[in-house]
């Protein structure tokens, strides 16, 4: 997935959107409101919901080879509670001493309670065997959140420190552009091509861009976690390739996170 | 309530505060603890080797000067802007202007050096995703300035005069090395860091420029 891709799959997404308005210039000022109409409309078969189904049976089902399922799973309101831990992560987990977001949560369940290979997992390409499940428990994770606020934790002292280096990693200038992720991402009311860009380090922004994935991708078809999201922004800034569940990712899921507070979580969400 | 229960609850929550407040880690020691988790958290794929997290010295300042929202000091500026443009040189045939339509596809293109692009293709320039350019591309960016009439506005008639000659060197410099400039620029540096070509780079420089171009028209 290229950008001129995704420009080519946003022109295409506005020719859409505006079949029917005149003029150039009515079709500038509108865009993102066709865009925003285009959306509504397809809120209302968001192809999420297939991934959220898939998801729950995951979740409910005996697997691995321990043949367990991930119902004692702990994601951080204790075993099997799912409701309302996503707006929470990433947060500290005393059982294993670190930070964790939702998708590296998942693969410690599910290697203590399937007896999967956790980093094996972690290794599989998106898409791909446990990988997909991991998405597709995701999904029903953070959809079992939907409409509340984010909360994340900051009482931890780790949880402190990976805000702080997450504040870090999302300034920091790299690769053969100088890109950051605050190049494109710490201003409000900013577009890439005709891509609104969400400041991510204060609210509104930092809810609506976090709170937002997992979500289905209209133009390529595939559902997104929030490890592919920030994969495929380090593969856009020219970075070299961001580790699953690596500290990287989970210091700046906390960083964007603590930053959405008082958000609502829309995920899974569907995108272009 | 009585007088002895207030005392028990502020000194429990003082207690609370304090446990909440554990102090961090100095900033140097988080700078280091990044620079660790970085190099524990990526990994090369493609053309995209780990070597492209080393920081320059300019990028450095920069990013914690955006982190911190205290612009660098005016002569720690001077300094990034002049060993930037101590990087730039003039075009080797003493000609600045190419060809706009390929200024165009390479203004259009925004591919190239992610891990997904082969090593050997030509890079886009990537501008219009943050900068307007010409009238009838309406897919723009706005994270730079509109680009739009560029040459026009500054009155170039003929870029190869001598009036002219001063706003061609610096299009021509910023689009090399945009921070010997504005020492902590968006842009990327596209000579400098090898993004683009010198020939690409005169394309580019026609788009803006050529008055025959469709931006100035």
């Amino acid at each position: 997935m290229t950008h001129r891709q995704d420009v080519h799959g946003a022109k295409r997404w506005l020719l859409i959107a505006l079949m029917g308005l005149a003029s150039v210039a009515q079709a500038q000022k509108s865009s993102t409101d066709s865009i925003a109409e285009y959306r509504a409309m397809l809120q209302d078969g968001n192809p999420a919901d297939l991934f959220e189904a898939k998801g729950e049976d995951l979740w409910k089902q005996k697997r691995g080879p321990k043949n367990a399922s991930l119902e004692q799973c702990d994601l951080g309101k204790g075993p099997g509670v799912v409701k309302g831990a996503w707006v929470e992560l990433p947060r500290y987990f005393a059982d294993t001493g670190r930070v964790q977001d939702l998708e590296s949560r998942l693969l410690t369940c599910m290697e203590q309670l399937q007896g999967f290979k956790a980093d094996e997992i972690a290794k599989t390409p998106f898409g791909r065997g446990e990988q997909a499940n991991v998405t597709a428990l995701a999904t029903w994770i953070s959809a079992e959140s939907k409409g509340m606020k984010f909360n994340l934790s900051q009482s931890h002292p780790q949880e402190r420190v990976m805000y702080e280096v997450g504040k870090r990693l999302f300034f920091m200038r790299g690769g053969p552009h100088d890109f950051a992720c605050a190049t494109c991402h710490a201003q409000d009311d900013k577009r890439i091509r005709l891509q609104d860009l969400p400041n991510l380090t204060q609210q509104p922004g930092a809810g609506n861009g976090f709170g937002a994935w997992p979500a289905y991708r209209v133009s390529n078809g595939q559902m997104w976690s929030a490890q592919l999201r920030l994969n495929d922004c380090y593969r856009q800034q020219r970075f070299p390739y961001p580790l699953f569940g690596s500290e990287a990712t989970i210091a700046l899921g906390v960083y964007m996170g603590v930053n959405g507070k008082g958000g609502e979580a829309t995920a899974p969400a569907i995108k272009r | 309530m009585t007088r002895s229960y207030l005392h028990l609850a502020s000194a429990a929550a003082v207690l609370a505060l304090t446990a909440c407040s554990a102090p961090l880690p100095s900033s140097a020691d988080l700078d280091k603890l990044t620079q660790d988790i970085v190099a524990r958290s990526f990994r090369a794929q493609g053309q995209a080797g780990v070597d492209r997290l080393q920081p320059d010295e300019d990028n450095r300042l920069c990013s914690e000067a955006d982190r911190t929202g205290a612009p660098v000091d005016a002569k720690l500026a001077q300094a990034i802007e002049a060993r930037n443009m101590a990087t730039i040189k003039g075009p080797s045939d003493g000609k600045y202007l190419g060809d706009w339509k390929e200024g165009e596809k390479i203004a259009q293109d925004g591919r190239g050096k992610t891990w997904t692009d082969p090593a050997n293709m030509a890079n886009g320039g990537n501008c219009y995703n943050c900068h307007q350019i010409s009238r009838e591309e309406l897919s723009y960016g706005t994270l730079g300035p509109s680009l739009y009439q560029y040459g026009k506005i500054r009155g170039v008639t003929d870029p190869n005069s001598a009036a002219a000659k001063p706003i061609v060197e610096y299009t021509w410099g910023k689009i090399n090395n945009a921070r010997a400039y504005n020492a902590c620029s968006s842009m990327p540096r596209f000579a400098h860091k090898g993004i683009l070509t010198e020939a690409q780079i005169k394309h580019v420089m026609a788009l803006l420029l050529d008055p025959t171009s469709p931006v100035n028209k």
